[in-house]
């Protein structure tokens, strides 16, 4: 990673130009051409120093549902489990955390009266209680990371 | 603060866009065209489009989502706070506003087998810059918070992001 790519991943977290040549409008401000801008882009995604590039959607205003889920699994079952929820492609990320709750997950649906259908699903076919922690309030959501 | 609002209508043609660049814009020097045709319409539709979506936040911004493990950002902790419910819209604001936390909710409690209620993302390079981070939040709590957690992450089991499905 060289001085230019860092100045991509802290100058382009966000105000990415909506007109004909957006990148060529970006790399002008970097001061480098367009052509260079994508073949840096698609190198930091191919390499996985960017997760994505585009459009970050606020899921909730699409009107879909939308929340965070918690369950405490015993070890044992841990794999098995996992599989189980992950097969859900309502599920949208899925941490292990270090707590009597060690699964963690969001489900994000297309509609808000789907969460609750997942969640039952889910607590069929593992047995156990999922904990569902939906979002009440929000406060700025914004940390950039510095490269 | 953002407090949740009622969804702004999109139509298909919105919805179309959004499920056709949330994998990632493509990389080509005119982006929107290829998404307009990809979806059939035009440039300036797309474009016009995405302006509204910005403007309305259903589109939060558009830009690079980087890798924070992959920028040395290896430590994340998810820390949980029992605050009073009346205290959290004076301290959530507060508890957003610090450079080092990435996302900060409040959500339900579940009794007796959770007692939080404000959830705050901590990152640093590792798990004891997490951890002295987390204390400069308990000393801004001090008196408010009645107790709190930290869970870290010991592995990510699936992250595909969020996706419009269907």
């Amino acid at each position: 990673m060289d001085t230019t790519d860092r100045q991509i991943i802290n100058g382009l977290q966000g105000g990415f130009p909506i007109c004909e040549r957006p990148y060529a409008a970006a790399a002008a401000s970097l001061g480098i051409d367009e052509e260079d801008l994508i073949e840096r882009l698609s190198r930091m995604l191919e390499d996985g120093t960017l997760s994505r590039f585009g459009p970050m959607v606020h899921a909730e205003k699409l009107g879909g549902g939308l929340t965070l889920a918690a369950m405490s699994v015993p070890e044992e079952r841990f794999d098995d489990v996992t599989a189980r929820v992950n097969a859900h492609p309502e599920v949208a990320h899925n941490y292990a955390r270090d707590h009597r709750l060690n699964m963690w997950f969001v489900l994000a649906t297309e509609t808000s009266e789907r969460i609750a259908e997942v969640i039952a699903e889910i607590e069929d076919e593992t047995g156990l209680p999922v904990l569902d922690m939906p979002k009440q309030q929000e406060f700025f959501v914004g940390l950039r990371f510095e490269a | 603060m953002n407090v949740l609002m009622p969804p702004p209508t999109l139509d298909p043609v919105d919805r179309r866009i959004i499920k056709a660049a949330q994998g990632g814009l493509p990389l080509v020097s005119r982006p929107y065209a290829a998404v307009a045709k990809e979806i059939g319409t035009t440039a300036a539709d797309v474009e016009r489009r995405l302006r509204r979506m910005l403007e309305t936040g259903v589109v939060r911004r558009i830009g690079a989502v980087p890798n924070h493990y992959k920028l040395g950002f290896k430590g994340n902790g998810m820390s949980v706070w029992d605050v009073p419910d009346e205290a959290v819209a004076d301290v959530g604001p507060r508890i957003g506003a610090l450079d080092f936390v990435s996302h900060c909710y409040h959500r339900p409690r579940h009794l007796p087998d959770w007692t939080y209620n404000l959830f705050a993302m901590v990152h640093g390079h590792d798990r004891d810059e997490v951890a002295e981070k987390v204390a400069e939040i308990a000393r801004m709590l001090d008196g408010i918070s009645r107790r709190h957690d930290v869970l870290c992450s010991t592995r990510i089991l699936k992250k595909t992001g969020l996706r419009l499905v269907g």
